[in-house]
């Protein structure tokens, strides 16, 4: 396997700047400083609490950080809204699955792509400046409501979608409803849909979780081939060590909101740092 | 036989305006989780619209009836905007309180803008003769404008379901129904999908305001208060979040009164009265509705 674990050649697409985020007298996340290059994979590990959801709250917008500032493929996403960071490129699963239990499959992929035919031009413009892209997308938004010219780029939606489905290995499902699907399989729509918003990072919440060991084995080829098939930067929650050590180039790991250590799957596993953040220190003389 | 056609189709057509309106409460409400007090208000809104451009501009009743609706959605947009949007992540109760003032403001308004001296909407038809034409059905006289009611209610039913089955702002509502946060985050602009349901229910409501104010034809700026509390509780009835739950929570209720007070005319004068014995018999009995689906709270 090609894995430069720190190839510094490779760009930055994700820079975490000094990142906190204060809930009341909470501080959730302290302190945050990390880089997330082109093309990697990397695993956020942590005890339960550590606040690895809340990173990833902060990375899609769902929060904003209270201090620090969030750079994504060369644009302050820090005060943007959830909806405007997924078209620049990011998109996200769950922790608990969070599918639209009411809705197909194709449905559910075909949400996701809702704002690609809004808005061709959201990349470009948004990356000049924010208040013109609301504007092109708000008029794309009502030109979409008015259907003018629209019925052909709804077809071309439901075949992409499709398509993507199909690629997944999901199309028996096609017309079933989300909520009737096997758990495993609830998991891969659940990625699929991310898929279809175009993302060039994936955040993936724990994505074996109530897995058993043969789900979290396919679940580990899985993301390993959505990766190179279509050439994301991935960055993952886990618990399950098996799945960080055995597909993570690099690991970074949380305790108490700050990052207490980062390096190589082998680097972890030996620093004492993370052994006492998962186990408990030693009392010494005892 | 011939009676009860004659009901029937008093029935259909009372519940079809009943269900109108109530389609603007099930739908805010699924999205939201808010009753929107004012939405009775904004098809008053919505008569005056209609009744001002035939009258004062002299608008033929199509194009009057059109830019009625298309104001009421206007207004209904602006009321998310100005009052709700605000209030997106505040508690419930909050955005609640605010739709009654909402409710109390368009109210006054109209009393400020319009008088608060009752007008007759029959102004509205310069030939007044097409309200005498009847057509016979086996032996039963219906009024041509029931006809015409049935068949335009009928129409935007049929609008609405293409708009929320079939189009791409029809499946972002029902996203967003089902969980505003993940539909944001799959790249949907929120504001703008509810901004354009609240604009859908108040046409909705403007056009069942313009039939009833046919049937009914005083106007006058507390006019939504009945027929918006009728629909309320229609859409309760079929149960609330539900589309189809209030349609068929409407018609119900429509067939429901007129056939008591056909067959039982000695408690006509408690008509008002069945629609809140049957708004708390569903509670009840069924407090999801007839259609509604069973809400299981997380613990």
């Amino acid at each position: 396997m090609t894995s430069p674990t720190l190839d510094l050649s490779r760009k930055p697409i994700l820079i975490l700047d000094q990142v906190t985020m204060q809930f009341g007298g909470l501080v959730a996340v302290d302190d945050f400083t990390a880089e997330i290059r082109q093309g990697e994979l990397v695993g956020l590990i942590g005890p339960n609490g550590a606040g690895k959801t809340t990173v990833f709250n902060l990375i899609t917008g769902i929060y904003h950080p209270t201090k620090g500032k969030i750079v994504f493929d060369g644009i302050d996403i820090t005060p943007l809204k959830p909806h405007q960071i997924t078209h620049l490129g990011i998109a996200r699963t769950f922790q608990n699955i969070r599918l639209f239990s009411d809705m197909t499959v194709l449905e559910n992929v075909l949400v996701a792509q809702h704002h690609k035919f809004t808005n061709p031009d959201a990349d470009r413009i948004l990356k000049i400046n924010g208040k013109s892209a609301k504007r092109v997308a708000n008029f794309w938004f009502w030109r979409s409501v008015l259907k003018v010219g629209y019925l052909k780029f709804e077809k071309e939606m439901v075949s992409k979608a499709k398509e993507l489905i199909e690629k997944l290995g999901l199309s028996k499902f096609m017309h079933e409803k989300a909520s009737a699907l096997p758990y495993g399989d609830q998991r891969k729509l659940e990625i699929a849909r991310a898929l279809a918003t175009d993302p060039k990072l994936l955040l993936l919440d724990e994505p074996a979780a109530g897995m058993n060991p043969k789900e979290t084995e396919d679940l580990m080829r899985f993301v390993e081939r959505i990766r190179e098939e279509f050439d994301l930067t991935i960055f993952l929650i886990e618990h399950d060590m098996k799945v960080v050590m055995g597909i993570c180039e690099r690991i970074i790991v949380m305790d108490y909101g700050r990052i207490i250590a980062e390096g190589t799957p082998k680097e972890i596993q030996n620093n004492p740092k993370v052994i006492e953040a998962y186990l408990g220190r030693e009392w010494e003389g005892v | 036989m011939t009676f009860f056609l004659q009901n029937f189709f008093n029935g259909i057509m009372l519940g079809g305006l009943y269900a109108l309106i109530a389609v603007g409460y099930s739908m805010v409400y699924g999205i939201l989780r808010l009753i929107n007090f004012a939405h009775g208000d904004v098809m008053m809104m919505g008569v005056y619209f209609a009744y001002y451009s035939a009258v004062v501009f002299s608008l033929n009743p199509i194009l009057s009836f059109t830019v009625a609706v298309l104001g009421a959605a206007a207004l209904g947009f602006l009321i998310d905007r100005v009052a709700y949007k605000p209030l997106r992540k505040a508690p419930r109760i909050s955005a609640l309180i605010t739709a009654i003032g909402v409710s109390f403001f368009l109210e006054n308004l109209a009393v400020v803008i319009f008088g608060a001296i009752p007008k007759s909407f029959l102004d509205v038809f310069k030939d007044k003769s097409i309200l005498e034409k009847t057509i016979t059905v086996a032996d039963a006289r219906i009024p041509l404008l029931t006809f015409l009611v049935i068949i335009v209610t009928f129409a935007m039913f049929s609008v609405l379901f293409f708009v929320v089955y079939k189009t791409k702002i029809g499946m972002a509502m029902r996203a967003i129904a089902a969980d505003i946060p993940t539909t944001s985050l799959m790249g949907v602009n929120v504001d703008n999908v509810i901004g354009f349901t609240f604009a859908l229910g108040s046409a909705l409501a403007a056009a069942g305001g313009i039939m009833w104010a046919m049937r009914f034809p005083n106007v006058h700026p507390y006019m939504g208060f009945v027929p918006g509390l009728k629909a309320f509780i229609a859409a309760v009835f079929g149960g609330i979040g539900s589309i189809s739950g209030a349609v068929l929570g409407g018609i119900l209720l429509g067939m429901i009164e007129i056939f008591l007070a056909a067959y039982f005319p000695s408690v006509m004068g408690y008509r008002d009265a069945f629609a809140f014995i049957i708004l708390i018999t569903v509670l009840l009995v069924k407090p999801s509705g007839l259609l509604g689906k069973k809400a299981i709270e997380k613990v």
